[in-house]
C-alpha cells in the first residue's frame, strides 16, 4: 500500500481527501443517492407549505361552509348559507365592487407611470442612484407605516395635500376637501395610496425587462431610421409584453388582496363605503367573531388569484418552449 | 445656403436634445417628489412643536417655532416603541433562521436532485406565494387559537415562514442553478459525498444567494401587517408595524408628531435593506418569464 502523495491546498483537493467515513456506513451511501437525498432535503420546506398554506386554504373552504365563530368549540356543516348571507349584505356588495374598482384604476395608472419611469430610469442623468433609492421607498416601507403617513397628509384640518393644492390654485382659498370624510374622495385616497405604493415596483420590473433587450435590436432600429417614439411603440413595448404581464400580475395581486391601506387609512369609512373584501372579511370574521362568514367573504378573492396563477403558468411555459 | 440649412438642422437637433433633457429632468423631479414626499412630510412633522403643527395659518413646510425633540422623546419614553422594535427584530430573526434551514436545502434539491420534476415543483412552490395573508388569516386564527399561541410572538414566528419559504426556495433554486454542476461532480468523483460537496463547494459559492434570502426573509417579516394585527392584541407583544398605527392613537386623539417619528424610524431601515437587494428580488419574480 502506497500512501497518496501530499496534494497542494485548494478546495477541490481538500474535498478529494475526505473519503466516506466508515462510521456513517450504509446511511452515507443511501444519502448519496439523489432519489433519497432530493426528497429529504425538499421535505421540510414542502411540509411547511402544505401545513401552513395548503391545509389552511382547504380549512378556509371548510370554515366557510360551517357555523364557526371565535368562541365555538364545535363546527356544524351548513352548506353555502354563508355565501348567500354575505351576498345579501349591501356592505359586502360594495366591498366586492370596490376591490375591483380600486385594483383596476390603480393598476391602470401604475402601468402607465411604471412604463414612463422605467424609460426615465434607463437614461443616464445626474444623481440617478439617489433618485432610484428615493423612488423605491414607497415599495420598501412597511405598508401600515406608509398608510399612517398618508392618513396624516389627508387630515381633516391640517391636510398638507390641501395646502399644496391651494398654493398652486387647484382648489380655491376657502375650499377644504375632506379626503377621508366623503365616500368618493375616500375611494380616491385609497387608490392614490395604492398607486403610490406599487408604481416603483412596476417600474423596476419593467426596467429589468428593458435592460434585457439586446442592444443589437435597438441599434438595428436606429440604423433603419426609427425615431425614439417609434422605437418605444414598435420595438420595446412588443418585446416587453411578457414582463409587462408579470408586473401587472403581481401588482394586481398585491393591490387586490391588500388590507393594510384600507384598514389604516379609512377603516372602511365613511359609512362603510371604502371596504374591500379583505378588510370586510377582517371586520366580520375577527372583530365580529363570525369566522365562517369571514372565511366566505375572503374566499371571493380566490377566483382572481386562480386566474393570476394560470396566467403566470402560461407565461412561464411559453418562455420554456420558446414560442 | 447649404451651410445655413446645415446650421439650422443642427440647431433644431440640439434644441430637441435640450428639450429632451428638460423633459427628462422634469419627469425625474415629478416621480422623486411623488415617491418621497410622504417621508419628507413625516420628517417635518416629527420635529415640529405642537403649537406650530396644529396652526392652520402657518406654512406647513416652515419651522415657525423652533424644532423640538419632544415627539421623539415621547415615542421612546412613554410608548412601547423600543419594545416593538425588539419584538419585530426577534420575530424576523427567528423567521430568517427557519427560512434558511428549509429553503436553502429545498432550493438545492430542486436545482440538482429532483431531475425534470424540479422546475415544475419549484414553480408550484413559487405559486403558493400568490396565496395572500388576507385569504389565510381566518383559518390560521383558528389554528393559532387551537395551539394556544394567541397574543404570542411565536404565532408570528410559526406563520411568517409560510410566505418567506416559497419565495426564498424559488430564489435559491435559481441561484444554485447558476453554479456549474461540474464543480460538485468533480468533488464527488474525487470521493466526496453529495452533502460534503454541498458543504465544501456549493455553499461557499452561494454566500450572495444566502445573504439575499436573509435580507428578504427579514424585510418581508418586518412588512407583514395582517397576521400581526389578527394574532396579537396586547401592546407589549406588538410588532412595530401594528404598534405605531394602533397604539399612538388614544380614542380620537392622534399623536401625529410621535406617530410620524415612529413611522419614519421604523420604515427607513427596511427600505435601505430592501433597495440594496431589490435587483435580485426582481430577478426572482421575473425568472418565470424568461429562461
Amino acid at each position: 500500500m502506497r500512501t497518496p502523495p501530499p496534494v497542494s491546498g485548494g478546495a477541490i483537493e481538500d474535498v478529494a481527501r475526505e473519503l466516506p467515513r466508515p462510521v456513517l456506513g450504509r446511511l452515507a451511501l443511501l444519502l448519496d443517492r439523489p432519489r433519497v437525498l432530493g426528497p429529504l432535503m425538499l421535505a421540510p420546506a414542502g411540509l411547511y407549505i402544505i401545513l401552513l398554506v395548503g391545509v389552511p386554504l382547504f380549512f378556509a373552504i371548510y370554515l366557510s361552509m360551517s357555523n364557526a365563530t371565535t368562541g365555538s368549540q364545535t363546527l356544524q356543516f351548513v352548506g353555502p348559507a354563508n355565501f348567500v348571507r354575505a351576498m345579501q349584505n349591501s356592505i359586502f356588495r360594495s366591498a366586492l365592487a370596490n376591490t375591483f374598482i380600486f385594483t383596476i384604476i390603480a393598476q391602470t395608472v401604475v402601468i402607465l407611470f411604471g412604463n414612463i419611469l422605467a424609460l426615465v430610469l434607463q437614461q443616464k442623468f445626474w444623481g440617478r442612484s439617489v433618485v432610484r433609492f428615493l423612488i423605491l421607498l414607497p415599495w420598501a416601507t412597511p405598508i401600515s407605516l406608509a398608510a399612517i403617513g398618508w392618513k396624516w397628509m389627508f387630515d381633516s384640518l391640517y391636510s398638507v395635500v390641501n395646502w399644496m393644492l391651494k398654493a398652486v390654485n387647484i382648489i380655491g382659498p376657502t375650499e377644504f376637501p375632506q379626503w377621508l370624510g366623503v365616500p368618493s374622495l375616500a375611494m380616491a385616497s385609497v387608490i392614490i395610496v395604492h398607486v403610490w405604493r406599487t408604481f416603483p415596483f412596476s417600474a423596476v420590473v419593467i426596467l429589468a425587462g428593458l435592460t434585457s433587450i439586446p442592444q443589437e435590436v435597438i441599434d438595428a432600429s436606429a440604423v433603419d431610421g426609427a425615431t425614439y417614439v417609434q422605437r418605444i411603440f414598435y420595438i420595446l413595448l412588443p418585446m416587453l409584453t411578457p414582463i409587462l404581464a408579470i408586473a401587472l400580475l403581481f401588482g394586481t395581486v398585491f393591490t387586490f388582496t391588500d388590507m393594510g391601506v384600507v384598514y389604516i387609512l379609512t377603516n372602511g369609512n365613511p359609512f362603510n363605503s371604502t371596504h374591500v373584501l379583505s378588510s370586510w372579511a377582517f371586520q366580520v370574521g375577527i372583530i365580529a367573531g363570525d369566522l365562517a362568514q369571514g372565511a366566505a367573504v375572503a374566499l371571493f378573492l380566490l377566483p382572481v388569484l386562480l386566474v393570476g396563477a394560470i396566467t403566470l403558468l402560461r407565461i412561464a411555459s411559453r418562455a420554456e418552449t420558446g414560442v | 445656403m447649404a451651410v445655413v440649412e446645415r446650421a439650422l438642422s443642427l440647431g433644431s437637433l440640439s434644441v430637441q436634445r435640450v428639450l429632451g433633457r428638460i423633459g427628462l429632468y422634469l419627469l425625474v423631479a415629478w416621480f422623486t417628489f411623488l415617491a418621497s414626499f410622504p417621508f419628507i412630510w413625516m420628517a417635518i412633522t416629527a420635529f415640529k412643536q405642537n403649537s406650530d403643527l396644529y396652526n392652520i395659518k402657518n406654512n406647513p413646510f416652515l419651522f415657525n417655532a423652533l424644532p423640538t425633540l419632544d415627539h421623539v422623546k415621547l415615542l421612546f419614553s412613554e410608548t412601547l416603541f423600543t419594545r416593538w422594535l425588539v419584538n419585530t427584530a426577534l420575530v424576523a430573526t427567528a423567521v430568517v433562521i427557519i427560512t434558511l434551514v428549509t429553503a436553502v436545502p429545498a432550493g438545492y434539491s430542486l436545482a440538482r436532485l429532483t431531475g425534470r420534476w424540479g422546475r415544475r415543483l419549484g414553480f408550484g412552490i413559487f405559486l403558493t406565494y400568490l396565496v395572500p395573508p388576507s385569504l389565510l388569516f381566518i383559518p390560521l386564527a383558528r389554528v393559532v387559537a387551537e395551539l394556544k399561541l394567541q397574543d404570542n410572538l411565536w404565532a408570528l414566528v410559526v406563520v411568517y415562514p409560510s410566505f418567506t419559504i416559497p419565495f426564498c426556495t424559488w430564489l435559491m433554486m435559481g441561484f444554485f442553478k447558476s453554479i456549474p454542476g461540474e464543480l460538485e461532480e468533480a468533488a464527488i468523483v474525487d470521493g466526496c459525498t453529495r452533502l460534503g460537496a454541498l458543504r465544501r463547494i456549493v455553499l461557499p459559492l452561494s454566500v450572495a444567494g444566502i445573504l439575499t434570502v436573509i435580507i428578504f426573509a427579514f424585510a418581508l417579516s418586518m412588512q407583514e401587517f395582517v397576521y400581526a394585527l389578527t394574532f396579537i392584541s396586547p401592546s407589549a407583544a406588538k410588532t412595530v408595524g401594528i404598534g405605531v398605527p394602533t397604539d399612538l392613537v388614544r380614542g380620537d386623539v392622534f399623536y401625529w408628531g410621535s406617530l410620524m417619528a415612529g413611522a419614519l424610524f421604523a420604515s427607513v431601515p427596511p427600505a435601505i435593506m430592501y433597495s440594496l437587494f431589490l435587483d435580485r428580488f426582481i430577478a426572482g419574480l421575473t425568472a418565470g418569464a424568461f429562461k
